[in-house]
């Protein structure tokens, strides 16, 4: 599509195509808003781009993105120590942060185990994981990833690694939506809601 | 059930059309090229998500559109509903029932039934068991749309797993060659050693995967297996009058692979049911699974591809004692596909969510079959609530299947009758 443009117009269409939920014709239209925007503007979303590259960082302890060394989570006094939180990508913490309902820690791995994309255990952040849990303090570790193919394989690999080391090792449950309805659900999503059904208190 | 009404847009060739269908046997009569295949496998479309001709979405766009639309207006019992897809190229699926859009495509599946007989389906006998495979596991979505994603799952980790067995083979291979060249530095190669220890640790991942989804699916196809087993075996009788009895069973790659079953203690009939009854059992076929790879690990490794599992599996087809696959004769292969086909039929329609008989589709089939077998199939499928068949010449229609007739020419569609 960006062939029907010339020169800057093209390689802006292309550099945003690359973009993830961009296709062609998102990309069209956003080089066209682009363009037709005030200098300041542009120049601001440029400097933004830049700058998110030049101050973000990795959290040097659990790879959230962080602006010093280490991350606002990692640096606050108030939280559990004796609780991490594995997920997959740093906007898995965002969102459970929002649910404010875990004080404890956070450990990125920044992906899921994927053969097809080359990604084993070593290019995960376990390793850093087994060192933060070396000395003891953490008494629970909480499985977050994914609920899908991948997610669930790196959840199991986690749980054998972590298995003989003699602390909780937890996944968070599959269910229903909160204020659903249950009729809306899917078949799986019903059959995992089935499978880890818990007793009430009467 | 019956399609009563059916609209397409730039749906293969058609720019737009809109059809009546009546109940009963329709026949659209016309030269070969003119689109009598694309009314048909549209509404074949609607039944199984996907095309009886092609694997992939894109050749159903007419070319340069950006979207077809098929729509029909379906009677189940008393009941009307509308059932619309939307197939874009290059992005998802969307559908509509009743004119409400659905969440997930999945849930406007099951809505449309039908069981299509085509040309290809010679390979159902004659073909690779990815075929047969194929013709079990679309079936099996048909009854439990459930395991459509259980079959999803289930490639993407075969998927996963074989890239993981390739890349961690390709190492051990790599090593092997270094270790040669340099018999007597040791200590070289750690690297390439580290990598494939990398691997092989996530391996076990990967195998509780593949066992747990492929497990499901095993135990499903069986049990789909022993269900259609009796309608196969009259079906057949029916089509072909011919002397002995057609007989089906799953063969599964993890039962094949056991050490210790001698192939000729599974020939035994009491053998082979036990067997078949153990498969039925998903925690069984789970454990088996487990162990078969652990067993098959280092060959697994060096070729570089997943030994068990639902993928290797088949389903076999004997005819009076003979495989039908090499021994049976063309017409009595035919008559074998068309046994498939119509025990399909008669599954679906006793199975209770489906809301009566699919719609029976027939392209291009008659032409195929002499004229014994033809009259048999007409006789058979005539008392379907709805037929649609396609013919090149209005002659190869049999007379037991006269009803209304369109006449396609060029992407006009006519009723004349």
């Amino acid at each position: 599509m960006s062939t029907a443009y010339e020169g800057a117009v093209a390689d802006l269409i292309a550099e945003l195509g690359q973009l993830p939920g961009v296709g062609p014709k998102g990309a069209q239209r956003i080089a066209f808003h682009v363009l037709a925007s005030d200098t300041a503007d542009v120049a601001r979303l440029a400097e933004a781009l830049i700058q998110v590259k030049a101050r973000v960082r990795f959290c040097v302890v659990c790879g959230n993105v962080a602006e010093a060394e280490k991350c606002r989570i990692c640096v606050d006094e108030r939280r559990n120590d004796t609780q991490i939180c594995v997920v997959e990508e740093p906007r898995d913490v965002v969102a459970i942060e929002r649910t404010r309902e875990f004080r404890g820690r956070y450990h990125v791995l920044g992906g899921a185990i994927n053969p097809i994309n080359g990604i084993g255990p070593d290019e995960l952040r376990i390793r850093e994981l087994m060192t933060r849990l070396a000395d003891g303090t953490v008494t629970e570790v909480i499985i977050a990833t994914d609920p899908n193919v991948e997610g669930e394989a790196t959840a199991s690999y986690l749980s054998r690694l972590l298995g003989s080391m003699g602390l909780a090792v937890t996944r968070l449950a599959s269910g229903l939506p909160v204020g659903g309805d249950l009729e809306y659900a899917d078949e799986i999503t019903l059959g995992r809601a089935f499978e880890g059904r818990v007793t009430m208190r009467a | 059930m019956h399609v009563s009404d059916l609209a397409l847009t730039d749906f293969r060739s058609y720019p737009e059309v809109v059809l009546a269908i009546p109940a009963g046997i329709t026949a659209f009569v016309g030269p070969n090229g003119q689109g009598k295949t694309n009314l048909v496998e549209s509404i074949g479309y609607l039944g199984a998500f996907s095309s009886h001709r092609v694997s992939s979405d894109a050749p159903l766009v007419r070319q340069g559109c950006e979207r077809a639309v098929i729509r029909a207006r379906v009677q189940r019992g008393d009941r009307p509903s509308v059932v619309e897809l939307e197939l874009n190229a290059g992005r998802a699926n969307k559908a509509r029932v009743d004119r409400a859009p659905v969440p997930r495509i999945r849930d406007a599946a099951g809505i449309v039934r039908s069981v299509v007989f085509a040309p290809e389906d010679l390979a159902l006998v004659k073909g690779d068991p990815d075929v047969r495979r194929r013709f079990l596991d679309d079936l099996l979505v048909q009854l439990t749309p459930r395991l459509a994603s259980v079959r999803s799952d289930y490639d993407r980790v075969l998927k996963q797993r074989t890239t993981l067995l390739k890349s961690a083979g390709a190492v051990r291979g790599g090593r092997r060659a270094v270790s040669a060249a340099a018999e007597e530095e040791s200590g070289g190669g750690t690297s390439a050693g580290g990598a494939r220890s990398a691997a092989l640790r996530t391996l076990d991942v990967w195998d509780a995967q593949l066992a747990a989804t492929g497990s499901q699916l095993i135990a499903a196809r069986v049990d789909l297996v022993r269900r259609l087993r009796p309608h196969l075996a009259s079906a057949y009788e029916q089509v072909s009058s011919a002397q002995g009895e057609l007989a089906v069973t799953y063969r599964a790659s993890v039962t094949q692979a056991r050490p210790d079953d001698a192939p000729d203690a599974l020939d035994s009939p009491s053998a082979a049911a036990d067997a078949e009854e153990e498969l039925l059992r998903p925690d069984v076929v789970e454990a088996r699974l487990l162990e078969a790879m652990s067993r098959l690990r280092p060959k697994e490794l060096e070729r570089g591809v997943s030994l068990v599992g639902p993928h290797r599996d088949d389903a076999d087809l004997v005819l009076g004692g003979m495989p039908v696959k090499g021994y049976a004769s063309h017409g009595e292969s035919w008559s074998v596909a068309l046994a498939m086909r119509l025990a399909s039929f008669e599954l679906l329609r006793g199975d209770d969510w489906g809301g009566g008989d699919p719609v029976l589709i027939l392209d291009d089939v008659f032409a195929e079959l002499d004229g014994r077998r033809r009259a048999r199939l007409a006789a058979l499928v005539a008392p379907a609530e709805q037929v649609l068949l396609t013919s090149a010449v209005a002659e190869d229609v049999p007379a037991e299947l006269d009803g209304a007739r369109f006449d396609v020419m060029a992407g006009e569609v006519t009723r004349v009758r």
